[in-house]
């Protein structure tokens, strides 16, 4: 055990890192979903405009000013791209999950494409603000700061969200909302606001994701594609509308999709299948969900 | 599509019960309503309105679903498809050709969305997959028409029986994010794959499709080729749509559990759907590998199922020919229109996409629908 | 005995919505589940027609443990219902809907080609008229009357050639017209064909069933004869308290 933790470490710590931006992104994406019963399939998206943010504002040599400023920008992009989907998807509210799922599907290909016309098909690099940008031993490997800074960063937010939503007044409706939508409608409590919030402050963490992810992802067409499926995943293995349910399918998909990848890079994708699969068999709600994916 | 235990009792009681009925029958005149079994099978027979006024729709027929085309019509386009290379230039006939190959994936991708109610983000995998395998026979065994053929229907049904048992156990919009994960990862695995795939580059230097030994190389006689192979298979969705397995395929979509009650095993039904689809997707992608002789990773990312869904609802899902209409516009965007909008036809898509959603609910075909009744 | 449950328990968290349900219902009786809202009812027929699952218990259909058999089998060994609220196939018409049912249960092999299925056509026909619609065969589900669709799915039960049929408030929200026929046409089911229905319209009840099983509070209460149940005061208690059993049976 010793000498295997000795050997993966890198790729553990790694899949912390992984994990905890996955979890900032899901939770946007698992709340939406658990309160307006909306799968918003632009959440890759918005990561992807984070990420453009990034690269455009950061670039490779990256200054504390230049980093904040582009998780600023990131941050207002996504609050406003929260607002606009969520004026999107509310006359849809008595549609199907296939007239969402178009309707965020083409926003998708829009806000992608024109991405790729701003900022052409290669991959863009963003580099770690001063200070993070080296790298420090960790048992004898060297080990990027930047990502050891992010599993903090990533940490912080993940107790900033579980006080909001488990604590707070606006948290109780929120769950409320998620665990009974007709009751909480039945009782006459107007939550339109309360789902405004939570779209526009979901679709903020996606952006701001993608400005931290990006010393780690870069920034390039596909990758919202690519964040959108982890996110799907973890929300799925987490059960839908838990705070609790992303964090520990985040924390458990990053080490899968890390693990995997330095295990064995070819059977990456079926490994995260895999593990998908598995829960979907054992546990259809997700792990910490209480309405089920699958029926028996 | 059996999903009746054999030997059961009910099952023998009913068996003499029909033969009984079926015996009695030929004593009397026919009733109305039997032209229906008798109708021609094939497309130059899509939507005859034979006898709608007269006599009660069977499920065998849900003329609804199905074209109201005239057969005259159906003949008259695929006698134009077949002549078109004769007066097309050799791009169109190429554009043409690409159209073809895309309308087989997005009719294939209706027998679930549409006919299934099983509105899958991932289609595009299966067709990948049915390129990438068609490719490699081309390059390593053969490229004898049809055996790349045979062999992407073939890995396209694999793949989606591999996957399809995880995604047929959920329902609504969980089925739409398994989709979308299950294409995505065969996605990753097709750019990982190096060995096989030749992974972000694609598989390039397909060799061309050979009939009798002779390599089609002319854009026409490709042309022929992709014809006849989308034609039979837009013929076996046709027949599969209207056929009783079809009929019980629609109440699914209407009506899961009523159909469970009635004594429908829907899980086998929509699972065995799903794995034709993905045959059928397959061998669109055989076509593809025939046609561009190149397979890249975006033939079954994202993007190419999102467009194969935007032709389905363009055309209004259900309606098959629908879907073929739909394949073409986008194709005519992408390709034709695209490159005048220095080649970002998707942003067009997705615009089409945003305003189809709210503008044309039921597609196409809905209007025709509404413009039939 | 075609149906035997034996010490069914169904719990909501703290509700027990049947507890501890033994019930036998005897080869071609008409046989009546009453009991006020929230009696059990419901959760009784989920639990018979394989809908829901038991917490304990066991459920026989003719002499087969079918307790852990999926609606789609026990549909297959004869178990036919119609639910509460009529469901149907909506997008398609009444004849379309029948045909649907009567391809699985003597259409022979459901297969995924077109064929000729005159059986299927004369059978959907002949059920049509026999509930009373033989002229709304075209008309789509959308456009028939709430009677209708219940008159529909009585078709479609009927359709599964079912040896025990079950069916939920049949008479709900009928016309009385409507209920004189479905009266008439429940009373002319051969013998072969078993009836386990509920109901809230007692005089219905009381004019079909042979056998009355009033349920309260997730248990039953009392089994026996039409007499038998207007005679109970257990009955009269569950319903109105201590009110006049003359008001209650009119």
């Amino acid at each position: 055990m010793g000498d295997w933790l000795d050997a993966n470490l890198v790729g553990v710590v790694n899949g912390f890192a992984i994990g905890f931006l996955l979890f900032i992104v899901a939770v946007g994406l698992s709340l939406v979903f658990g309160m307006m019963d909306v799968l918003n399939l632009a959440h890759g998206a918005l990561f992807l405009t984070g990420a453009y943010v990034g690269a455009a504002v950061v670039g490779g040599d990256a200054s504390w000013g230049g980093f904040l400023g582009a998780l600023g920008l990131a941050a207002g992009l996504g609050l406003a791209g929260g607002v606009l989907l969520s004026a999107l998807t509310e006359p849809l509210r008595r549609r199907s999950h296939l007239d969402q799922a178009l309707l965020t599907l083409g926003v998708t290909l829009v806000v992608a494409e024109l991405l790729v016309i701003a900022y052409g098909d290669d991959p863009l690099s963003v580099g770690a603000p001063p200070g993070l940008d080296g790298s420090v031993p960790v048992l004898g490997a060297a080990y990027p700061v930047y990502r050891l800074a992010l599993i903090g960063v990533g940490a912080l937010l993940a107790v900033a969200v579980f006080v909001l939503v488990e604590r707070t007044d606006m948290g109780a409706l929120i769950r409320a909302t998620v665990a009974d939508r007709d009751m909480v409608a039945a009782i006459g409590v107007d939550n339109r606001l309360v789902r405004v919030r939570v779209f526009a402050a979901g679709s903020m963490l996606a952006a701001t994701a993608g400005v931290l992810g990006g010393p780690i992802y870069g920034a390039r067409p596909g990758l919202d594609a690519t964040i959108l499926i982890l996110a799907l995943v973890v929300v799925v293995v987490g059960g839908l509308g838990s705070v609790r349910g992303a964090l520990v399918g985040a924390l458990l998909i990053g080490q899968v999709d890390s693990l995997g990848r330095s295990l064995l890079p070819d059977a990456a994708p079926f490994v995260l299948f895999g593990s998908l699969a598995l829960v979907l068999v054992l546990r259809p709600q997700g792990l910490f969900g209480g309405r089920g994916v699958a029926r028996a | 599509m059996d999903g009746q235990p054999a030997g059961d009792a009910e099952e023998r009681s009913a068996a003499t019960d029909a033969e009984r009925r079926s015996m009695a029958r030929e004593a009397e005149p026919r009733p109305r309503g039997q032209e229906t079994a008798q109708r021609p099978v094939g497309p130059e027979a899509e939507g005859r309105p034979v006898g709608r006024e007269a006599q009660p729709r069977s499920v065998a027929r849900t003329a609804r679903h199905g074209p109201l085309l005239p057969a005259g019509l159906a003949a008259a386009v695929v006698a134009g498809l077949a002549a078109a290379p004769l007066f097309l230039a050799p791009f169109a006939t190429t554009t043409l050709t690409r159209i073809l190959v895309f309308a087989l994936l997005a009719v294939s991708l209706d027998l679930l969305v549409g006919v299934s109610g099983l509105p899958s983000l991932g289609h595009a995998a299966y067709f990948g997959a049915g390129a990438y395998a068609a490719g490699w026979i081309s390059i390593h065994t053969t490229s004898a028409v049809p055996l790349p053929l045979l062999a992407g229907a073939a890995t396209g049904a694999l793949a989606a029986a591999a996957t399809g048992w995880v995604a047929v156990r959920a329902h609504g919009v969980y089925f739409l994010m398994l989709t979308l994960a299950l294409g995505e990862l065969l996605h990753q695995l097709a750019q990982t794959w190096d060995s096989v795939t030749g992974g972000a580059n694609g598989m390039a230097a397909i060799p061309s499709a050979e009939l009798g030994g002779e390599p089609l190389r002319l854009a026409g006689y490709v042309y022929w080729y992709v014809l006849a192979a989308a034609l039979l298979g837009f013929l076996t969705l046709w027949l599969v749509a209207r056929s009783p397995y079809g009929a019980a395929l629609r109440g699914i979509r209407d009506n899961e559990p009523r159909m469970r009650a009635l004594g429908y095993p829907t899980r086998i039904y929509k699972y065995a759907a799903f794995v034709l689809a993905g045959a059928v997707a397959g061998a669109a992608g055989g076509l593809l590998a025939a046609q561009e002789r190149l397979v890249t990773p975006a033939d079954l990312g994202f993007t190419t199922a999102a467009l194969a869904l935007l032709a389905v609802v363009i055309g209004g899902a259900g309606s098959l020919w629908g879907a073929a209409l739909g394949a073409a516009l986008v194709i005519l965007v992408r390709d034709v229109i695209g490159p005048d909008l220095d080649g970002h036809g998707t942003l067009l898509l997705g615009v089409v996409f945003i305003a189809v959603v709210y503008l044309l609910p039921r597609g196409a075909a809905g209007l025709v629908r509404r413009r039939g009744r | 005995m075609i149906l035997n449950c034996t010490g069914l328990h169904k719990h909501f968290g703290a509700l027990r919505a049947v507890d501890d349900v033994t019930l036998t219902v005897a080869a071609g009786a008409r046989h009546a589940l009453i009991g006020p809202n929230g009696a059990g009812k419901s959760t009784l027929f989920k639990l018979i027609t394989g809908l829901l699952r038991p917490d304990a218990g066991r459920v026989e259909l003719a002499g087969r443990d079918v307790t852990r058999e999926t609606e789609v089998r026990r549909c297959r060994l004869g178990m036919s219902q119609t639910l509460q609220h009529a469901s149907l196939f909506p997008s398609m018409t009444a004849a379309e809907n029948i045909a649907l049912a009567v391809q699985r249960h003597t259409g022979g092999r459901i297969r995924p080609v077109p064929r000729r299925q005159p059986h299927v056509h004369d059978r959907a026909a002949q059920l049509l008229a026999r509930v009373g619609l033989a002229d709304r065969g075209r008309v789509q589900v959308a456009a028939l009357s709430h009677g209708e669709r219940k008159q529909l799915e009585l078709a479609l039960a009927l359709a599964c050639d079912p040896r025990l049929l079950l069916l939920d408030e049949p008479a709900a929200g009928m016309s009385t017209a409507e209920r004189t026929h479905l009266a008439a046409l429940i009373t002319d089911l051969p013998a072969s064909v078993t009836v386990l229905f509920v109901e809230h319209d007692l005089d219905l009840v009381f004019e079909l069933a042979d056998t009355v099983t009033a349920l309260h509070l997730g248990k039953i209460l009392t089994t026996g004869t039409p007499q038998h149940i207007r005679a109970s005061d257990a009955v009269r208690r569950a319903y109105l308290g201590t009110a006049d059993r003359e008001e209650l049976f009119r």
